[in-house]
């Protein structure tokens, strides 16, 4: 008899910390997927097709803020094929047809630096630079962005760049430091 | 000599042969509504300069020089034109975003300012598409103001 109340009683006992250690495995799940949710949101702010187009545009920024009209070149081909494989299809239709626009834009401009000379390349620029950021609006971006802003340069003239310290790429070396951070896009 | 002879008549039936190679021509009766001088008010001599300075490559309907039916010629034409309506073409102005067209009136004024357009190659034929200074600082100016009010 006593031997029947000891086994029930382990038994309960059982069950109880068996139910408990279910219950918790349950929220232990629950909270995996929050933090999946979480993981998805970081995810559709950095698109990997926006990435690499900020990739090759930042290279060219470079190449400019060097002097450097073959490595623009170089870069703006690079910049013409990853604008072509920009995967719209996760936007809204609305925004679909924003960044139709944009990128048939952007990769007109992209072309032409393809092919030009530098003075040319850096005009090109200008526009292209007000294209990016348009898309940088509804893409997003996974690091913090400056924009940055010559007054000097056709009157007025924007770009951006990944470190708030200014280097010109309307002038390069002629005027390296021309210009200051208007706003910060994170 | 004879050799001379042979290289010439090669190069005399080549040259009649290449003159029944038809080519494409660029023209139209009519001026679609999305027409450049159709959508916006337009001033009559810019008007008048727009279309003999760079309708000929830069919209549906070129007015071909005489030497249009002589092959090569022909080609080298029709390559100009190809190349230009693909940059941009008046006659289809207002189907552009807005967007766009910003970005084609900022490629004129620089175009024009450069003196890059309308080309050497086609102002040496067609002496009045040339851009006077004065011209040329009236066509930028209406376009700057076009591309301000966007």
């Amino acid at each position: 008899m006593k031997n029947l109340k000891m086994s029930i009683a382990v038994m309960l006992l059982l069950a109880v910390s068996f139910t408990n250690a279910q219950e918790k495995e349950k929220m232990n799940h629950k909270h995996g997927e929050m933090e999946m949710d979480h993981s998805k949101m970081k995810m559709d702010k950095m698109n990997p097709a926006a990435e690499t187009v900020l990739a090759d545009y930042f290279m060219l920024k470079d190449a400019l803020v060097g002097d450097d009209t073959k490595k623009a070149a170089q870069s703006g081909s690079k910049l013409v094929a990853s604008l072509k494989k920009f995967d719209k299809s996760s936007y809204s239709k609305e925004q679909q047809k924003e960044l139709a626009d944009i990128i048939e834009d952007a990769t007109e401009h992209a072309e032409h630096i393809s092919e030009s000379a530098i003075d040319h390349q850096r005009e090109h620029f200008k526009t292209l630079s007000k294209d990016i950021t348009d898309m940088v609006a509804i893409t997003g971006t996974k690091s913090t962005l400056y924009e940055q802003f010559c007054p000097m340069y056709d009157k007025g003239s924007a770009w951006l760049s990944t470190s708030n310290e200014v280097k010109n790429p309307y002038y390069g070396s002629k005027m390296l430091k021309c210009g200051k951070v208007q706003k910060t896009i994170q | 000599m004879k050799i001379l002879k042979i290289i010439a008549t090669i190069a005399l039936v080549g040259f009649v042969g290449i003159q029944f190679i038809p080519t494409e021509r660029n023209q139209s009766d009519t001026v679609p509504e999305t027409d450049f001088m159709l959508v916006h008010n337009v001033p009559e001599t810019i008007q008048k300069k727009l279309q003999v300075s760079c309708y000929d490559c830069h919209s549906n309907n070129t007015q071909y020089p005489w030497y249009n039916k002589i092959q090569p010629a022909a080609w080298f034409l029709e390559d100009h034109i190809k190349e230009g309506k693909a940059e941009l073409n008046f006659n289809e102005w207002d189907s552009l975003s807005s967007r766009r067209k910003s970005s084609k009136l900022r490629s004129i004024i620089k175009q024009i300012e450069s003196g890059e357009m309308p080309l050497d190659s086609y102002t040496l034929i067609h002496k009045d598409a040339k851009f006077s200074e004065a011209e040329a600082e009236e066509l930028i100016n209406f376009i700057t103001q076009l591309k301000d009010s966007l």
